[in-house]
């Protein structure tokens, strides 16, 4: 609608500022997902925006000592190679030093001398010689060697089986599931029936009962948790049945989407023409028949956008799952176990990071393979009606 | 684990089940009892009425049954435990409201809580506002706005571990592996202990917030930006308005309602925020907000339901105003049904 006075240079600016946007909105994820496939000693060398670059380390070794030393025309050398086991293969040298203050004195292949007129030079490839014009003696030879070694990057799934499998984040997930795939199902056919009550049906206090709806909509869960606490209690010691179950979860997701659920159906069927419940009426079908056969069927995309919005709520949420279920392994939800693991692991950038990922892949999938609904939904529940 | 997932699966089974069998039965029970085609037309007339009388309330009995026990009662308890001692049994008036006047860490939530009121949902709807603007001219836009929304499928947690990776400290001379602390040493500063800073703290964990809702405030307002006509845009180009004069002078106005919409619904989203403030700070370093202090007097110490209750209340009063609002809204727009 701008292209009117939308100059070529202006166009490039446009384009720049929404890249900028972009990329200081996508950044943040980016990070926690490339920090998650890196090797745990790269995350804590080095920041994740240099993963793809080699990341320096800074490392120690003993050189090896007289034992070792060769004598060739009145010369005596000791050499070897600074690199073991897998970074023999991949690392490369690029400075080294004696010192611990300078443990990048030297360029790697510079000759560097030492006291007592020995010197030592370092290759890229970790391979050493340490030369001296008298015999080595217990006292000036197996010395401290400080380099700088480059390691390429080095990606992995590790991280993942880790917390897969023994950090218990595998378990949370099954519990997530488990909580969330009932508790969005659940409410869609008692929301839309009573949507369709309300909607299209004479009934007493119709305005009253609406009005309470979206009262209740903006009502804080806060105020919800300790009357239910104390009723789950009470129930539960009554009959004699723990007091943090699934069920209780089930039904306080239930009751707790019922609102928004009730509040997005209704203004969705109160939209539906006139003619065609009217039509249905005076072939003589009820308005069981009605909703049966007229309105579910029309209103799915409604249904689907609530179902999104249901499913993301309760598999997001903290505050009910903690509430309302136990901490043990049976029991506790992924957004509860990444919260303890933020207390116990830290520091523990891969464990988290890769944990962090595990519990946001399944809305991410819901969300961009269902936009379309999700974005509907959203419009028709807080713009306006229809 | 299977045990679980066959518990689960049978839940879902007995719950839909259940849905179904209720509203089956209960509708053919009325049907049966008071059916339509009874012999005589006076009977018949009157037994439709009776239907139309009941059938509604079978419609909707479950969801108000539910909406009760859920909401409206643990309301009026709440309104009810507030007035009485730590353990709900002795009736104690305002005594739980005086303690809270008076005591320190509910005066800095409250605070923290204005101080989140009075920025996050001004900056998502501002945000919000000119990334809908300027995307609405791009051919990419949707992909653009789409990235953008994209935080408010992640969770409020799984969004703190990103940020807390974002804001990560590492000691001075170290390498900084989070991306702040290493911009600020880039450009010459000193890493700084962000979430640990008092006062400015707070603006960190906002930043996370703004960062998950300002998608939501793009794709509503992109979608009523569009539905401006076409002939007042070009109207006002033909009349030698600029762009942001068409911006400021057209677009706002046009849309004032539902900018209002937006900065409301995140209003009512900021006064219950939770989740951040307990995964980044658990409330240390001044950082406390209204329902993370609810929740410690709730669960810690050893629990007191009547000050817990209390700051619930005073959530709740916060909310009333956009709650009547919003009422009325929904009233006037039935009346133009």
């Amino acid at each position: 609608m701008f292209k009117k006075f939308s100059l070529e240079p202006s166009r490039i600016a446009l384009n720049l500022a929404v890249l900028l946007i972009i990329g200081l909105w996508t950044f943040p994820t980016a990070g926690l997902l490339i920090s998650s496939l890196r090797d745990k000693n790269d995350i804590a060398a080095s920041g994740w925006w240099t993963a793809l670059s080699s990341a320096n380390v800074n490392k120690k070794t003993h050189l090896k000592d007289m034992a070792d030393q060769v004598e060739k025309d009145g010369k005596f050398t000791i050499s070897g190679n600074v690199f073991e086991g897998a970074d023999a293969v991949s690392g490369k040298v690029s400075a080294f030093g004696t010192k611990v203050q300078a443990p990048g004195e030297n360029a790697a292949g510079a000759n560097a001398a030492l006291d007592g007129g020995q010197s030592l030079v370092v290759n890229p490839d970790g391979s050493y010689v340490l030369s001296s014009p008298t015999a080595f003696t217990a006292d000036n030879s197996g010395i401290r060697v400080f380099y700088i070694s480059s390691q390429p990057p080095r990606f992995t799934l590790e991280n993942y089986q880790t917390v897969l499998f023994s950090e218990g984040i595998g378990r949370s997930f099954i519990n997530s599931l488990t909580v969330t795939i009932p508790a969005t199902i659940i409410p869609i056919l008692i929301a839309a029936f009573a949507a369709y009550a309300l909607a299209w049906m004479k009934l007493p206090f119709r305005g009253l009962i609406i009005a309470i709806i979206v009262g209740l909509l903006v009502v804080p869960l806060q105020m919800s948790l300790i009357p239910l606490l104390k009723l789950y209690n009470a129930a539960g010691t009554f009959m004699g049945v723990p007091s943090k179950t699934y069920l209780g979860v089930w039904l306080a997701h239930t009751g707790f989407g019922l609102p928004f659920a009730i509040y997005l159906l209704r203004s969705y069927i109160a939209g539906l023409p006139k003619d065609l419940i009217e039509s249905a009426q005076i072939d003589g079908a009820n308005d069981f028949k009605i909703f049966r056969r007229v309105v579910l069927p029309l209103c799915f995309p409604a249904l689907a956008s609530f179902a999104i919005f249901q499913f993301l709520w309760v598999w997001n949420d903290l505050l009910v799952a903690i509430v309302f279920l136990g901490s043990g392994p049976d029991q506790l939800v992924l957004t509860g176990k990444l919260n303890a693991l933020l207390g116990s692991r830290g520091g523990n950038w891969e464990i988290l990071t890769a944990s962090a990922f595990v519990t946001i892949i399944v809305p991410l999938t819901v969300f961009f393979s269902l936009q379309r609904y999700f974005v509907r939904g959203l419009l028709a529940g807080s713009v306006k009606g229809g | 684990m299977t045990a679980q997932i066959l518990y689960a699966f049978f839940t879902v089974l007995l719950g839909v089940g259940g849905c179904f069998g209720y509203f089956y039965g209960s509708n053919w029970l009325l049907d049966r009892t008071f059916p339509a085609n009874a012999n005589n037309d006076a009977s018949a007339v009157r037994n439709l009425r009776i239907q139309a009388n009941i059938r509604p309330w079978l419609f909707l009995g479950p969801a108000l049954l539910l909406l009760s026990v859920y909401l409206i009662f643990p309301v009026i308890q709440t309104v009810y435990l507030s007035f009485h001692d730590r353990a709900g049994d002795k009736y104690v008036g305002l005594a739980n409201y005086k303690w809270a006047f008076y005591d320190d860490q509910f005066r800095l939530s409250i605070f923290n809580n204005i101080l989140w009121l009075a920025v996050v949902p001004a900056l998502c709807t501002l945000m919000g506002l000119i990334i809908a603007v300027l995307t609405d001219r791009l051919w990419w836009g949707n992909l653009a706005k789409s990235l953008i929304f994209m935080p408010l499928a992640i969770s409020f947690v799984g969004a703190s571990v990103i940020w807390k990776f974002v804001y990560d400290y590492r000691g001075e001379g170290q390498q900084q592996i989070g991306i702040l602390n290493a911009i600020v040493t880039y450009f010459g500063g000193d890493p700084q202990v962000w979430i640990a800073l008092p006062f400015w703290n707070n603006f960190f964990l906002m930043a996370i917030l703004v960062w998950i809702q300002t998608g939501f405030a793009t794709v509503i307002l992109a979608a009523a930006l569009r539905g401006i006509p076409e002939d007042t845009l070009e109207a006002a180009t033909i009349d030698g308005a600029g762009p942001f004069k068409i911006f400021f002078r057209i677009m706002v106005p046009q849309i004032y309602g539902t900018i209002l919409v937006v900065w409301t619904t995140i209003t009512v989203l900021v006064l219950k925020i939770f989740d951040i403030v307990l995964t980044m700070t658990n409330s240390q370093w001044d950082t406390s907000v209204l329902a993370n202090l609810m929740f410690d007097w709730m669960f810690r110490g050893g629990g007191d339901f009547g000050r817990g209750a209390a700051i619930a209340i005073v959530i709740m009063v916060a909310v009333l105003p956009i709650m009547i609002w919003n009422i009325r809204q929904a009233n006037a727009e039935q009346k133009g049904h």
